[in-house]
């Protein structure tokens, strides 16, 4: 199932970046901003543990690339959400950042059971976490909701039993804007 | 109010973060809910939770919370505090119950996370 939600058209597919060596330790901020980057994290399902370490490292990455702490929340919550979605419900996965000039790309996949119903997963409340997320402090169905709410664009394709990838777009402010 | 009255008003034990207890803390959540946090949560907060997990601390960290308060007088396990420590996040373990320490916190004059009182 394919899930165009609001605001995001066929033409807005993402063009995939070919990854380059990251330049986060280059001395210009100018040059940091320019390059293009992309870095993936791994996810492993059912580990509760480290559940959070790569949204972490993406919020690190982005604090250290300078952008607005503002932004960087949102990223960061967003991933946050997802990784807990894909370590309850998902097989194991992947969290990617992507920098490009104008936006932040923030993608997950996972190898689970997919989403049977995107447009009940995406009503606040809804859940299907068990009790033991629960005791957790998860599955209170704002997992996609906040995820939506905190980006610009959010695509999320779950085909029956292959799996789930959940893109969102953040576009980066302007200098002097706030969002 | 600033965090050392915070801990003063919950006759509470701080369990790091001894060089921020002069930091000024407006707002306060209390969940055990990540997700509820994460919706809602407002910079340099405080949450009050009874969960003690290493997510707690992820959650905090994610959404910019300034400080976390254990009620039930509970303490997380020493990795958690250590973790926090890292991360410069306090934390407070309150002797009192969730709806007390609430209340406590909000005759301070603390708001909700939407500036509400």
């Amino acid at each position: 199932m394919l899930a165009n939600l609001p605001g995001l058209t066929e033409n807005d597919s993402l063009p995939l970046i070919n990854a380059r060596p990251a330049r986060i330790n280059a001395p210009s901020e100018n040059i940091k901003r320019m390059s293009q980057l992309k870095k993936s994290f791994p996810i492993k399902s059912r580990d509760f543990i480290r559940a959070g370490e790569a949204s972490i490292n993406i919020q690190n990455l982005l604090k250290s690339m300078n952008f607005d702490p503002r932004l960087i929340r949102r990223v960061a919550i967003c991933g946050y959400e997802s990784e807990m979605n894909v370590v309850m419900h998902g097989g194991d996965g992947t969290l990617s950042i992507e920098v490009d000039i104008d936006k932040l790309i923030l993608e997950i996949t996972d190898d689970g059971p997919g989403i049977p119903d995107i447009e009940l997963a995406m009503q606040a409340g809804y859940s299907t976490a068990n009790d033991d997320h629960r005791e957790m402090g998860f599955g209170a169905g704002m997992g996609l909701p906040n995820m939506k709410k905190n980006s610009d664009r959010i695509q999320v394709e779950s085909p029956e039993n292959d799996g789930t990838v959940v893109r969102m777009i953040f576009f980066i402010p302007e200098k002097g804007k706030t969002d | 109010m600033k965090l050392s009255e915070i801990v003063d008003a919950l006759d509470a034990t701080l369990l790091t973060g001894e060089d921020k207890l002069e930091k000024i803390i407006t707002r306060c959540g209390a969940s055990d809910l990540m997700s509820d946090v994460l919706a809602a949560v407002s910079e340099d907060c405080v949450l009050l939770t009874g969960l003690t997990t290493v997510q707690v601390i992820r959650t905090a960290m994610v959404a910019g919370v300034g400080a976390v308060v254990f009620v039930r007088k509970k303490k997380p396990p020493q990795e958690v505090i250590d973790m926090a420590e890292d991360q410069g996040i306090p934390l407070i373990s309150s002797p009192y119950s969730m709806f007390v320490s609430c209340g406590r916190l909000h005759a301070c004059k603390l708001t909700g996370l939407d500036g509400k009182r």
